[in-house]
């Protein structure tokens, strides 16, 4: 598999991730004060998910005064658009474990 | 895999030491579709809508057409990613020649490309189960 997606899905992996992620989608940019709000962790682990998230590219982040600004880039999403990649591992397995079962049919 | 104008595919194939008749029963019989690929209320009938089941969500499908020991093809649309799958068994010297087509969305239809930000939890969680699960 090719590296982009992977690490795009572990990086997304982590649902408080994810949901954080999510919000920055749905809701545009905002500050690590207001994500916190609703994040269900302390404001220290959501902005530890952010570093996460812009080391893989999901978010930019912009300095206001003291304050930083975290929003989605949504772009970075495009390498889970070549959904083929994915699902020609996921049907290569399933052969394996075809031809798996077809030995114990076997017995 | 191929890649036109209007879809993509990706194409699996493979010469399976067994008969037609047994890898037909593999592809076509509940209880043991359910072992290789996922549990299912399948049935081998053209017009049947079905589904298969995983910790990770449902695939809603519909057979299309079968011929049996020769070919089944079904819908399957998870995600909001709608896809035919074909399977076509080919008799040979020492088996089987079985080759599954799964034939699909453009990307522009894709989440992605329609903004529909809704669905990209659901599919980011799908596949990194999925994921998690095959490796």
């Amino acid at each position: 598999m090719s590296d982009a997606p992977d690490t795009l899905f572990r990086t997304l992996a982590d649902p408080t991730r994810r949901a954080i992620f999510e919000r920055l989608c749905r809701e545009g940019e905002q500050t690590v004060g207001a994500l916190t709000t609703q994040a269900g962790v302390s404001q220290p682990a959501v902005s530890k998910h952010l570093g996460v998230l812009r080391q893989a590219g999901l978010v930019r982040d912009r300095q206001e005064g003291r304050q930083t600004h975290y929003s989605a880039r949504v772009e970075a999403l495009a390498p889970l658009a070549d959904w083929t990649n994915e699902m020609a591992g996921f049907w290569t397995r399933r052969f394996d474990q075809l031809e798996d079962l077809l030995k114990r049919m076997d017995q | 895999m191929t890649d036109n104008a209007d879809t993509r595919s990706v194409i699996v194939e493979r010469d399976i030491p067994f008969p037609p008749e047994k890898v037909w029963r593999a592809l076509t019989q509940p209880q043991l579709i359910a072992d290789w690929l996922m549990k299912t209320d399948f049935e081998p009938v053209a017009g049947r809508r079905f589904a298969f089941h995983s910790e990770w969500g449902s695939v809603d499908c519909e057979v299309l057409t079968l011929e049996p020991l020769k070919s089944l093809v079904y819908t399957w649309n998870a995600m909001g990613l709608e896809s035919v799958v074909t399977w076509t068994l080919t008799p040979t010297g020492a088996g089987t020649r079985l080759r599954m087509e799964q034939a699909g969305f453009k990307p522009e239809q894709g989440p992605f490309y329609t903004g529909a930000m809704a669905s990209w939890p659901r599919l980011l969680d799908a596949l990194a189960a999925l994921l998690a699960r095959v490796n």
